[in-house]
């Protein structure tokens, strides 16, 4: 028997969660709960729908940047100009998740706290420098998407702590960012590699902050910090391009499966991570 | 706690119905309010044959819990005619025999309704990304796509 609940506030479902001692299951679109329920592999005492918390699908300025309500589905994401403008690669990673029908429900929250290797948004969201806020009951705190996940089906969530929603920070001019992931069709697969890449660039063009994120190449989403420092300083010239590209493939940690070897992920995280950079940079270029 | 108590409306008509908390909205439409049009395919969101609107969003009614929709409003197959009266997309259907076993096709002109109401005339590519999550097994998929396109010519035109 599973108890089920639909809480109007945070502090109503941090109630509900934390009297579960451990065996409550936040619902946001449930396009992998369900999946989750049906195949037994998950068996919660109770499912707290969070979608009826005003916060959870609200988004809003905040201190010139987007505040994004974790419940918010894709395609509902999308109906913000905003989103669209100032942060492609989010948008972008966003809406590749799935099919119209899953896009009608799948969120943030639900993509990072499923905690995939391959979840499409998480790179674009750490490489855009995206916080959240993680309400609990021993109150709210903001953190890195990136300090979220800590391994596959696994997160830094205490019992009782859901992810409220997502701050896509203020957005200079001439900074823009860009996802892409290599999967053998276009349209309903699980990323082999993804890559994400945000730029800031001077008004000379040149590159004065990155940030690149790989998708299933590790046991979590990795930042490569020392691929966004090819980066740094340049216009992107080919010696940057090919650093960025060794940095990305040495940062690999990938398995080995059907879907990709080891040496093929590696090399192809280098690849896809040029071709994003190139793409991030226009869209920064353009945007001046 | 025993099965939830929900009222929802279906098609334009309020509706009451009990359910456990695992039953997915495609088992009470079937089951409980005797609405087979939606099918289940896969009941894991790849075929799309459980295809519904929720609040006038395209969803997978295998992929939403009964318990959620308190309140809520759905439109399924069964509310696309007026009456006796095809909706264009049923009877171009018909006409351009866009169908063999008919298991993907109330999926199909759902999920095809929501797109002609956003989009009166979308190009192939955009009918083949936003169909990629209604499978089928039988047509190959080109006749559907052409009796999209048809469809939403009748619409213009109408
Ligand atoms: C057909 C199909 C295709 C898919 N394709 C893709 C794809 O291309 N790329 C991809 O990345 N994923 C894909 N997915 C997986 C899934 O759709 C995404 O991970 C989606 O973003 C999950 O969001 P949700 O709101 O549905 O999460 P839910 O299923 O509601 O939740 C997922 C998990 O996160 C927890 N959770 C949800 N919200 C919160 C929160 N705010 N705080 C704390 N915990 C929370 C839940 O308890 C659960 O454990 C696909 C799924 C299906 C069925
Ligand atoms: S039965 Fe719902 S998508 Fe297949
Ligand atoms: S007509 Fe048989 S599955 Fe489409």
């Amino acid at each position: 028997m599973i108890n089920f609940a639909i809480p109007t506030s945070v502090d109503e479902a941090v109630g509900l969660l934390a009297r579960a001692n451990g065996s409550g299951r936040v619902l946001a679109g449930g396009t992998d709960l369900l999946v989750q329920l049906r195949a037994g592999r998950v068996s919660p005492g109770i499912i707290v729908d969070i979608k009826r918390i005003p916060d959870l699908k609200a988004v809003r300025h905040e201190a010139g940047g987007l505040r994004v309500g974790a419940a918010v589905s894709g395609a509902e994401l999308a109906e913000h100009a905003e989103v669209q403008k100032h942060w492609p690669g989010v948008l972008e990673a966003a809406r590749l998740i799935g099919s119209t029908q899953v896009q009608g429900r799948a969120s943030l929250g639900g993509n990072l706290c499923n905690a995939s290797p391959a979840a499409d948004s998480v790179p674009a969201l750490i490489a855009a420098g995206v916080t959240c806020t993680i309400a609990g009951p021993d109150g709210r705190r903001e953190v890195a998407v990136e300090d979220v996940v800590t391994g596959p089906g696994k997160t830094s969530l205490a019992a009782g702590e859901f992810v409220v929603d997502f701050l896509l920070p203020a957005r200079g001019a001439r900074t823009s960012d860009a996802y892409q992931r290599f999967i053998p069709r276009t349209e309903m697969d699980i990323a082999v590699v993804g890559a994400a890449v945000c730029l800031a660039l001077d008004a000379n063009g040149t590159v004065s902050a990155a940030r690149v994120a790989l998708g299933a190449v590790a046991p979590t989403v990795r930042l490569v910090p020392a691929a966004g420092a090819a980066l740094v300083g340049t216009k992107l010239e080919d010696a940057a391009l090919a650093r960025l590209a060794a940095a990305a493939s040495a940062a690999c940690d990938p398995i080995n499966d059907k879907r990709g070897t080891i040496e093929f992920r590696t090399r192809v995280a280098g690849v896809l991570a040029r071709r994003v950079a190139v793409l991030a940079y226009d869209r920064a270029r353009s945007k001046a | 706690m025993s099965k939830h108590h929900i009222t929802a409306t279906v098609n334009g008509e309020a509706v009451e119905f009990l359910c456990e908390t695992q039953a997915t909205l495609l088992d009470v439409l079937r089951d409980e309010l005797g609405l087979t049009g939606a099918k289940e395919g896969c009941g894991s969101g790849d075929c799309g044959a459980c295809s519904v609107m929720l609040n006038g969003r395209l969803v997978c009614s295998c992929l939403v819990l009964g318990c959620e929709v308190d309140g809520h409003s759905i439109d399924t197959i069964e509310g696309v005619a007026e009456g006796a009266v095809l909706h264009p997309l049923q009877q171009v259907f018909l006409e351009e025999a866009a169908l063999q076993c008919g298991i993907c096709t109330p999926g199909i002109i759902v999920a095809a309704k929501a797109l002609l109401e956003k989009n009166t005339d979308p190009s192939e590519e955009e009918i083949r990304y936003w169909l990629a999550g209604n499978l089928c097994r039988c047509t190959g998929y080109d006749k559907i796509i052409r009796a999209v396109q048809k469809a939403a010519t009748v619409m213009r035109e109408a």
